[in-house]
């Protein structure tokens, strides 16, 4: 794994007194789709919040160790630096409600008072939206709200949101968990072409999902990472007792 | 269960409910009185008088064709004053309370402000009399819109925290996630999504002191002529109301009804603005 483009270091993150995540290393090597699993309430999100600095947003949270993205500690970075090169998608689609979805798109330019000449910016529409196979059903509506969308939809304007920055790498927060079966494997469908870009990072409870779209797992359990391999080896073959009692359903 | 038992509940059900009507209905009524009452008299002095009243200059007593045009002018510079100052004030105090739900700080003002919504009007008078009244040396517009000022300052306080307070997180999150800072959050996301719950809290705010008259009693005072300058005393509608009102005179208690009127109306505008502004610039998520 000589080339990882994100490495934790004793990461240890903290909501008061309550030890959430707890001495997590981690190597994700570049260009590829790394799943997140485990029990809930095993610091998932935690993490997942942690490697974008978003974790520290909430009161009384707080986080100690490194993450190194391309070998610069992401702790020592602004945290505006740090959000526009990791993206981030959530749970349930959060496209802004007063906005188009044309701006929808390019809001991390235009919120963030970047000016950009308007060629440019109907490049980078249509370029995010056909990446998120969103082009060919909004391309007449571009001007519409992107509330007005489906569920499917949003979450697919939120990851071309994401995408528009050119981050370096994604984190999906249970990103189909608010969809249907179809909307899902659209946006299943997008991390293989995604992947082609940016390295991805998805925390899913389906373990199916895992297993069709991650070409690693990680495993954490009360807030260690327990297990981290390739995907096809860790469901068939786990080293840990725990992962092992989870993907056999013995405990949720 | 018998028949002769169900009946009864059925008539003690209809009982209850004609109740209900009658009581709701006797407390419409006053209400109703009211508003016709200030109709008829208002439209009578209209009828007498013209439009012109509302252009036309107060005239001694005896002299026809007397106006209201000081006190409009006044009221609306006075308020205008009033709400240039508390608006902002407001709406950044509404913001940081809601921003801040837990912290100490937020908690100790959003006590003030509450406490401050409760104080009489004619308290803040008083206090305004004796902060820049008597400091100043004499009644002046500046003094009476800040007193209303201070009026208006929880109502808008209180109405944009509440708006923002009900935007969902996600929404936050998206900004922050996109490597906004807290200023751009705040201005280009919450207060846009916000902004129709924002604008009914400073409407209604100012529909609220358009009429108060005590916190204006010892602060503007009162002029009979038009004036503009904010450092002298300055007529305005609930102190013209007042004073003709109470005059021995019937040509001014029909321009106090006049007065009432225009008031009425003006309020009645700013309700209604207030429901189109919250219906149009609703975001929808
Ligand atoms: N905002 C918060 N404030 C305080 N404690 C929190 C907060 N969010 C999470 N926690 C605590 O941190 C622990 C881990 O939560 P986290 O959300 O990371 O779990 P998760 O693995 O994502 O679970 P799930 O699968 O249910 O989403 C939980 O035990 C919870 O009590
Ligand atoms: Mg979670």
């Amino acid at each position: 794994m000589e080339s990882a483009i994100l490495r934790s270091v004793n990461y240890n993150a903290y909501f008061g007194d309550n030890h959430v995540c707890k001495d997590v290393n981690i190597s994700i090597p570049k260009n590829e789709v790394v799943a997140v699993m485990g029990p809930s309430g095993c610091g998932k999100t935690t993490f997942l919040r942690g490697i974008n600095r978003m974790h520290e947003l909430i009161p009384n949270a707080t986080a100690k160790g490194q993450i190194f993205l391309n070998d610069e500690d992401v702790m020592e970075m602004h945290p505006i630096f740090v959000r526009l090169k990791i993206g981030m998608v959530f749970q349930r689609p959060n496209p802004f409600p007063n906005l188009s979805i044309y701006d929808n798109v390019i809001a991390g330019y235009k919120l963030n008072g970047i000016k950009l000449p308007k060629a440019e910016r109907d490049r980078i529409v249509e370029h995010s939206l056909t990446r998120v196979a969103l082009w060919k059903e909004v391309k007449d509506s571009l001007n519409k709200k992107g509330s007005f969308l489906s569920g499917g939809q949003q979450q697919r304007l939120c990851i071309a949101r994401a995408v528009a920055m050119e981050p370096e790498v994604l984190l999906f927060d249970e990103p189909t968990s608010a969809l249907d079966p179809i909307s899902t494997s659209t946006v299943e469908e997008l991390f293989h072409e995604l992947k082609k870009n940016y390295t991805l990072i998805i925390v899913t409870h389906n373990m199916q999902q895992a297993a069709r779209v991650s070409d690693r797992t990680a495993f954490f359990y009360m807030g260690e990472l327990v297990e981290f391999d390739d995907t096809k080896q860790m469901f068939t073959n786990p080293r840990d007792v725990r992962t092992q009692n989870y993907i056999t359903g013995r405990f949720s | 269960m018998k028949d002769i038992h169900i009946k009864f509940r059925i008539g003690k059900s209809i009982f209850f409910q004609a109740f209900a009507i009658l009581l709701s209905v006797s407390c419409v009524i006053p209400l109703v009185a009211i508003l016709l009452y200030i109709l008829d008299a208002g439209f009578k002095t209209i009828r007498t008088n013209g439009f012109q009243f509302l252009t036309n200059l107060p005239k001694p007593v005896g002299e026809a064709g007397g106006g209201i045009a000081n006190a409009l002018l006044g009221s609306i510079i006075i308020i205008t004053v009033a709400s240039v100052v508390a608006i902002p004030f407001g709406i950044l105090c509404g913001i940081y309370l809601s921003e801040n739900r837990k912290s100490r700080w937020a908690y100790w003002s959003r006590l003030c402000v509450d406490i401050l919504q409760g104080v009489p009007s004619i308290v803040i008078g008083i206090v305004a009399y004796f902060w820049l009244v008597k400091p100043f040396g004499g009644f002046s517009a500046f003094s009476g819109s800040m007193a209303l000022a201070i009026m208006m300052l929880p109502i808008v306080i209180r109405s944009t925290e509440e708006t923002l307070k009900l935007l969902p997180d996600s929404l936050r999150e998206a900004a922050y996630a996109l490597g906004m800072p807290f200023h751009r959050v705040i201005l280009k996301v919450i207060v846009p999504c916000g902004i129709s719950g924002i604008l009914s809290g400073v409407m209604l705010s100012v529909a609220r002191i358009a009429g108060e008259t005590a916190p204006l009693l010892f602060t503007a005072f009162g002029n009979p002529y038009v004036s503009m300058r904010l450092d002298k005393p300055m007529q305005s509608m609930p102190l013209l109301i007042f004073n003709y009102a109470t005059s021995p005179y019937n040509d001014w208690h029909d321009l106090a009804w006049g007065a009432s009127l225009v008031l009425l109306v003006w309020v009645l505008l700013l309700n209604i603005l207030t429901k189109i502004i919250a219906r149009r610039w609703k975001v929808q998520f």
